[in-house]
C-alpha cells in the first residue's frame, strides 16, 4: 500500500470485503489519490454512499463518513452539502445503487447541480446480491436474473447525467485510471454536480457467467472496447455497437444550488 | 404575548422554529402543504434552509444528512409519503440521528381520501419501519399543542438521538384556533463530545452517546448495518443484542420525561375515556356534558403515544369500570389500551372520513349505565 492510500484509509479496516480482481478498489484508490492532489482536508470531507459493493467503499476511507440505504446516497448528500456548504461532498455509488433505485435522485441531483462530486463504478451487476442483471447491463448478456440473455437495453449513464443538467459529467474505465483521478479532481474544482462514471469489472459475476475471462482480460476489454469522444463522433451506431465511449462528457460553467439557496434570504 | 388566530401546520412551523429548526426537506402533499410552504417562507431569512426534493425518501435522507452536520431538521407528510419514508425512519433509529417527521394523516389505506382526517396511521408511527426500533410519538389535539408539542418533538429529538414523529391530522392541520405562544420555552440541544478519544456510539452512562456533528473535526462512519461502539459494521451476536438493548432501552429509560398525559375528572370518575388527537375535541366535550348531569366519567387525553402511557392506563383500570377509546380508525389504540386490563373497553369507531360526534362517544359512556 503506497503511502498516500495508507494516510487516507482506514487501515484497521482492511482488508476490504471485495473479490480479487473487483474494480472497486481502484476506483477507491483514485478517490483518495484526488483528494489528495486536490489538497482537502480529511476532517471537511465527507464520503457518503450506499448499499452493495460499491456501498461498502466509504467504511474504508478515513474521512466523515456515511453508509445510507440503497439508492439514497445522493439524498443523504444533499442534506449535507446544504446544511453544511463548507464541507467537500462525496458520493460513491454502483450502477444499481446510482441508477436503478437512486435514478431519481441522480437526476435531480444533476439538474440542481448542487455542488457534489458523484462516482459511479458501472460493473453492470449487482453483485453484493449474486449477480442479477442491473440497468447498465449489455442486452444480451447473462446474469441470474437473465438466464436466457438480459432483454432490456442499458442505461446510457454519463449522457442521461449530462443532459439533466450537470456541470461536470465524465466516463472512463479502471483501465483508464489516471484519466479517473483527473476527472474527479476536474469535476470537483467544477462548481456544480459532477459525475465521473467508471466502467468496472465484476470478475466474479458479470465476468464467469459471461465467460470474460481473468480480472487483466476484463481490463484489457475495457482497452479494446474504449473509443474517445471524438473517435466516436465519425463512428456509426453499428460500429459504436458493444463499444463504450470515454472522455469528458460535459464540462460547463452553470451556476451551483447551495450558493442560491443561501442567498435567496432578505 | 399576544393571542393570534392560526392554523395548526402553521403553529407546527413556529414551534419548529422556535425549537431551533433550521433545515427542512418536504415534497407537496396534502393536508400538509402549508408546513413546507410556511417553512419555504421563514427558514431563508433567519439563515436556515428549505429545499423541495423529488419525493419523500429523499425529503427524510436530506434531514437526516443535514442533522449530520448538526443542525436541527425536519420534514412533513402525509399518509402515503410517511409510508415512503419507512425505510430511513429505521436508518435514522439505529444511526440515532435526530429528526423530526410530521405526518398529517389523512384517510387511507393508499390516496385514501387526502383531504378528510383520519387516525389510522398509530400503528404505523409505530412499527411501520422493518425490525425493532426506537420510536417516539406524539400527537396533538388543538393548535397550542401543535406548537408545544413540535419543540417536545425536537427536545426528544436532540435529548434521546431518535426520530420522533408527530402525528397531527387533517383537522387539527387546518383548523384555525387561538395560539398563545408561551412564555420560558424549554430548548434542549443534543450532547456533543467534548475532546479526547471519540468512540461514537460507546453508552456514556447515559444510553445515549453524545454526537458530533460531521466536519467538527471527528472523522467517524455512520452506517445502517449492525454497528460497535465505534461505528463500524460487525456481526458478533453480542455487539447486535447490545446494541438493539441500548437503543430500545432508550425509551423506556426515560420514559417519564418523554409520557405527557392530561387527566380531565379523573379524581371521582367510574367510566375513563381515553383519546387522542382531533377526536379528543368530541370526547372531552361529552365528558363535559355528561357530568353536568352527574355522570362519573372522566378522560385521559394521550399526547405521547409511543412510548404507550400503559402503567397509566393500567392504573386507571384498577380503579373504573370500564374504558371508552373513541378514535378515527377500526382500534389501533383500543386494542393497545387492552393489553393493560381486563376491564371492559369499549370501542368507538369512526372510518368514514367524518369527524368524531359527542353524542356518538356519550352512547358508549352511558351503555350499561344505570
Amino acid at each position: 500500500m503506497s503511502g498516500i492510500v495508507r494516510e487516507y484509509m482506514r487501515e484497521s479496516k482492511l482488508p476490504h470485503l471485495l473479490c480479487p480482481g473487483c474494480g472497486h478498489g481502484a476506483i477507491m484508490s483514485a478517490l483518495v489519490r484526488a483528494i489528495h492532489e486536490l489538497g482537502l482536508e480529511k476532517d471537511k470531507t465527507v464520503v457518503v454512499s450506499g448499499i452493495g459493493c460499491a456501498g461498502r467503499s466509504s467504511s474504508y476511507m478515513d474521512f466523515n463518513t456515511l453508509h445510507t440505504t440503497h439508492g439514497r446516497a445522493l439524498a443523504f448528500a444533499t442534506g449535507i452539502k446544504l446544511a453544511d456548504p463548507s464541507l467537500n461532498v462525496f458520493v460513491f455509488m454502483g450502477d444499481g445503487d446510482g441508477a436503478a433505485i437512486g435514478g431519481n435522485h441522480l437526476l435531480h441531483s444533476a439538474r440542481r447541480n448542487i455542488d457534489i462530486t458523484a462516482i459511479i463504478s458501472n460493473n453492470s451487476i449487482y453483485g453484493m446480491t449474486g449477480g442479477q442483471y442491473s440497468p447498465t447491463t449489455p442486452e444480451g448478456f447473462l446474469a441470474s436474473t437473465s438466464p436466457y440473455g438480459n432483454p432490456e437495453p442499458p442505461l446510457q449513464i454519463a449522457e442521461t447525467v449530462a443532459s439533466a443538467g450537470a456541470s461536470y459529467v465524465a466516463r472512463w474505465s479502471v483501465f483508464h485510471i489516471k484519466q479517473v483521478i483527473r476527472s474527479i479532481k476536474e469535476g470537483f474544482e467544477t462548481r456544480g454536480f459532477s459525475l465521473i462514471e467508471v466502467i468496472s469489472q465484476c470478475p466474479t459475476y458479470f465476468g464467469r457467467r459471461n465467460r470474460l475471462g481473468s480480472p487483466s482480460r476484463m481490463i484489457l476489454w475495457q482497452k479494446e472496447n474504449s473509443v474517445p469522444i471524438k473517435k466516436s463522433m465519425e463512428m456509426s451506431e453499428e460500429e459504436l455497437s458493444g463499444k463504450f465511449v470515454v472522455g469528458v462528457i460535459a464540462r460547463r460553467d452553470r451556476e451551483e444550488l447551495t450558493r442560491k439557496i443561501y442567498s435567496l434570504r432578505g | 404575548m399576544r393571542a393570534r388566530l392560526i392554523q395548526g401546520n402553521e403553529a407546527c412551523v413556529e414551534g419548529a422554529i422556535t425549537a431551533g429548526c433550521r433545515f427542512f426537506a418536504g415534497y407537496p402533499i396534502t393536508p400538509s402543504s402549508e408546513i413546507a410552504e410556511l417553512m419555504s417562507l421563514k427558514l431563508p431569512e433567519l439563515g436556515g434552509v428549505f429545499i423541495q426534493m423529488e419525493d419523500e425518501i429523499a425529503s427524510i435522507s436530506a434531514i437526516i444528512g443535514a442533522s449530520l452536520t448538526g443542525k436541527k431538521a425536519m420534514t412533513a407528510t402525509s399518509g402515503p409519503g410517511f409510508s415512503l419514508m419507512q425505510e430511513n425512519i429505521g436508518f435514522a433509529s439505529i444511526t440515532e440521528t435526530p429528526v423530526v417527521i410530521v405526518n398529517v394523516q389523512r384517510g387511507g389505506p393508499s390516496t385514501g381520501r387526502p383531504t378528510s382526517p383520519s387516525q389510522g396511521d398509530v400503528m404505523q408511527a409505530r412499527w411501520g419501519t422493518h425490525g425493532d426500533h426506537p420510536v417516539v410519538v406524539y400527537c396533538p389535539t388543538s393548535v397550542q399543542e401543535t406548537f408545544e408539542l413540535t419543540v417536545e418533538s425536537f427536545n426528544t429529538a436532540e435529548m434521546l438521538r431518535v426520530p420522533v414523529i408527530l402525528l397531527s391530522d387533517e383537522v387539527i392541520a387546518h383548523m384555525r384556533e387561538r395560539f398563545v405562544p408561551p412564555e420560558n420555552i424549554r430548548v434542549i440541544d443534543r450532547k456533543r463530545p467534548s475532546g479526547g478519544d471519540y468512540i461514537p456510539f460507546a453508552d456514556d452512562g447515559s444510553g445515549v452517546p453524545p454526537m458530533a456533528d460531521f466536519g467538527s473535526g471527528y472523522r467517524y462512519h455512520v452506517t445502517g448495518l449492525i454497528h460497535d461502539e465505534t461505528g463500524f459494521p460487525s456481526e458478533d451476536p453480542e455487539v447486535q443484542r447490545k446494541l438493539l438493548e441500548r437503543l430500545m432501552n432508550k425509551t423506556e429509560r426515560y420514559r417519564d420525561e418523554i409520557t405527557f398525559v392530561d387527566e380531565y375528572h379523573t379524581e371521582d370518575m367510574d367510566i375513563c375515556v381515553i383519546s387522542y388527537g382531533s377526536s379528543f375535541r368530541s370526547s372531552i366535550h361529552a365528558v363535559n356534558e355528561l357530568r353536568k348531569k352527574g355522570v362519573k366519567v372522566g378522560c385521559l387525553k394521550l399526547k405521547t403515544l409511543w412510548p404507550f402511557p400503559g402503567e397509566k392506563v393500567k392504573e386507571v383500570g384498577e380503579t373504573v369500570k370500564k374504558i371508552v377509546v373513541p378514535e378515527l380508525n377500526f382500534g389501533q389504540i383500543g386494542d393497545e389500551v387492552r393489553k393493560y386490563t381486563h376491564i371492559p373497553v369499549i370501542g368507538v369507531n369512526r372510518y368514514d372520513g367524518n369527524l368524531m360526534r359527542p353524542e356518538e362517544i356519550k352512547n358508549a359512556i352511558l351503555e350499561g349505565v344505570n
